[in-house]
């Protein structure tokens, strides 16, 4: 890396979420945007990646780390990714943080529960 | 053959910008090359870290310096 102090110094980190329809994509989508309002990471285009857009794709190659949030176990966000060839990320599903599909609304305490846990996934 | 080599002009950048144009020297053909280094432009195709090379509107890489042989490979 060079120490110019451009772009060129860190690869970002990216946070994608499922965004789905039901109650658990909203929380999904809230707290990917509220981690990349923190500075924590940045969220990123899924549908980039579902439409094969070259720089959304070749920029999540290059990210130094990605994570992907589903709201339920459909695991889009997972899926989509794995189609484009990633396999190497980072996975939060709702279910396992105790979300029921059409039981868990968009609150500031879900947000802020699934934007823990995705501070904890790229810690580590 | 239009090619953009993006990146705010760092080491790496210039790197790029130079082994693109070996490689388009080397394979001989016409190629418009151009250099964007204003961060809104470069973000229009979804490029989040540079360098990043696109070739008539597809990005190729992102975040390193191709090797002339990789440009060479796309050129063809």
């Amino acid at each position: 890396m060079s120490d110019c102090g451009c772009s060129c110094q860190a690869a970002p980190k990216f946070v994608f979420s499922c965004s789905g329809a039901a109650d658990v994509g909203e929380v999904a989508d809230q707290a990917a945007r509220g981690v990349s309002r923190e500075g924590a990471a940045k969220m990123f285009c899924l549908a980039g990646i579902g439409g094969r857009v070259s720089g959304i794709v070749k920029s999540t190659e290059a990210a130094q780390q990605v994570v992907a949030i589903d709201g339920c176990p459909l695991n889009c966000a997972r899926k989509t990714l794995e189609e484009a060839g990633f396999t190497e990320f980072g996975h939060i599903q709702l279910v396992d943080l105790g979300f029921k599909k059409g039981e868990s609304p968009a609150t500031p305490d879900n947000i802020q529960t699934v934007m823990r846990a995705v501070s904890e996934a790229f810690s580590k | 053959m239009k090619i953009l080599v993006m990146g705010p002009g760092c080491p790496k950048c210039e790197q790029a910008e130079k082994n693109v144009r070996d490689a388009v020297a080397e394979a001989g053909i016409a190629a418009d090359i151009q250099k964007v280094k204003d961060f809104q432009e470069i973000a229009k195709y979804g490029v989040f870290s540079t360098p990043a090379v696109v070739i008539d509107g597809e990005v190729k890489v992102v975040g390193k310096a191709p090797s002339k042989k990789d440009v060479l490979s796309w050129l063809k």
